[in-house]
């Protein structure tokens, strides 16, 4: 899946499921406050991200993702490297 | 001790999704009962259920909101809802006053079991999802609603089988009167879902008159042959006389009594003595006599042992009074947790229109029921007292009594 797909697939399911519109999304925006995430939201955002794309976000990564460029990054290095652990998680 | 009235009342059931539409139901004797291929498919005994609409609350409620909400707690949300909106109850109003919740309740089995699916797929537990939790657990609907509403008094669920929701009644009731709170939302609700009813299926509770869903629940009729499992929710605003007054509220129905009972026997078999103390302690804590009761809402499920059971406790307290009698399960089903809120809800509203809803599917009375005046047809008369019976598993009993309001008694 290139680039771009994964970004737009996240914009989509994101939209979807926290209920914003996609023209609120600036990808130096906090994702966070844009999406009005709280810790609990957090835990649905780890069960989304296993169901669009397979695999298991460790929660400590989120200390890491500030931006939605942080987040949009995150997900592709996953997907290219899914071996490779986090920072924080080793 | 003050005076309890309710200024609210909303329904959502198999019978309808508002006060209007179950009122026209209720006069005209219509039946909610459908066949579910479903169950068939998944090994049911009986396919029969009420079939209730799950209303989505996408743009009503915030995801948060939303995310904790089992099925029950949908139907109570928007039964909910219609009952501040007719007690005339705003956010405002729910923020600067102190008012409690009662809710009965007593399983949250869909999202018990799709948890119990997920574990064992995913062997995972953070992929449960945030609401799981909320949705799992027996006062989903109180923790739920309280937090929705933003509900600052008391607040539990309480779990009394098929009484649950009559108990909450009884128990918001008896907290108003005695001066420990102004105003509690009581009510109860019910999933419809087959994971809520599997298990009693399995212990041939259920009706199996498939070929004629509508005619299946026959309560107090000879050729009767088991209960149809049915639910949705019932929420009814209940206050403080003084408070109904300084708020210039309408009043429905003042709630003057109050029985109970535990019959100390059998598990899932009724007897006839329990039913019996609880009828007494709610006309003895009403005030009255067997004479002044003008209708009574039979718990009556169609099930050959309870109808006959309580027709002849009934017969034993009020003996030649002779009030009408119907039990609304023959169109409703068994609303089980939510029953004894929604037969209290049925009958304010035959209390409003002046008319008993029919004992429909009743041509044939059982011998217990020869003695009672039980109606099958719809009756039109004014109705100044009534009586409500809710009894379930454990042999626990509840009994409300509902009067018409008149400001000049005391």
């Amino acid at each position: 899946m290139k680039r771009e797909e994964i970004i737009s697939k996240i914009n989509e399911f994101l939209g979807e499921e926290f209920e914003v519109e996609l023209d609120d999304i600036n990808v130096d925006a906090n994702l966070m406050e844009t999406l009005e995430l709280d810790s609990l939201d957090l835990v649905d955002l780890v069960v989304i991200i296993e169901k669009n794309f397979g695999f298991k976000v460790d929660a400590k990564d989120f200390v890491n993702i500030k931006t939605f460029q942080n987040f949009y990054d995150y997900v592709v290095e996953k997907l290219e490297n899914p071996q490779k652990k986090s920072e924080d998680s080793e | 001790m003050r005076r309890v009235v309710v200024t609210g009342i909303g329904i959502h059931s198999c019978i309808g999704n508002s006060v209007d539409e179950v009122r026209d139901s209720l006069f005209n004797g219509k039946s909610g009962i459908v066949f579910d291929q479903e169950r068939k498919d998944v090994g049911f005994r009986s396919a029969l259920t009420g079939k209730v609409e799950l209303p989505s609350l996408k743009g009503r409620l915030s995801r948060r909101e939303r995310v904790g909400l089992a099925e029950e707690g949908i139907y109570a949300y928007v039964a909910t809802e219609q009952a501040f909106e007719q007690a005339k109850i705003s956010k405002d109003f729910l923020e600067d006053n102190e008012v409690g919740i009662l809710y009965g309740n007593d399983s949250s089995a869909k999202a018990v079991i799709e948890s119990t699916d997920t574990m064992r797929e995913k062997k995972d537990s953070m992929l449960l999802g945030s609401g799981a939790i909320f949705q799992a657990m027996n006062s989903t609907i109180t923790m739920n609603l309280a937090t929705i509403f933003k509900l600052k008094g008391i607040n539990f669920t309480i779990s009394a089988a098929c009484a649950s929701g009559s108990h909450s009644i009884g128990m918001g009731y008896f907290l108003i009167k005695h001066g420990f709170q102004d105003m509690i939302l009581v009510g109860g609700g019910q999933e419809v879902n087959y994971y809520a009813m599997a298990s009693f299926d399995g212990l041939s509770a259920f009706s199996t008159k498939e070929d004629e869903p509508t005619k299946a629940s026959k309560p107090f009729d000879a050729n009767r042959d088991g209960l149809v499992p049915s639910g949705g929710a019932a929420s009814l605003v209940i206050e403080s006389l003084e408070s109904a007054q300084k708020r210039g509220a309408t009043i429905l129905a003042e709630v003057i009594g109050y029985g109970f009972s535990s019959n100390g026997s059998h598990i899932s078999v009724p007897n006839v003595e329990g039913p019996k103390t609880s009828l007494k302690r709610s006309l003895e804590d009403a005030g009255i006599v067997p004479s002044d009761v003008d209708y009574i809402n039979a718990h009556a499920t169609s099930t050959p042992v309870g109808d006959m059971n309580e027709a002849q406790a009934i017969d034993a307290v009020f003996g030649d009074c002779k009030p009408l009698i119907s039990s609304t399960k023959s169109m409703t089903g068994h609303e089980c947790w939510m029953a004894g809120a929604s037969e209290a809800v049925y009958s304010i509203i035959m209390m409003r229109d002046s008319f008993v809803a029919p004992n429909i599917n009743f041509s044939s009375p059982c011998k217990e029921a020869e003695a009672l005046n039980i109606t099958a047809k719809t009756v039109e008369t004014n109705l100044d007292t009534i009586v409500s019976n809710s009894f379930g598993f454990g042999g626990t009993n509840s009994t409300i009594v509902l009067r018409k309001f008149n400001d000049r008694r005391n």
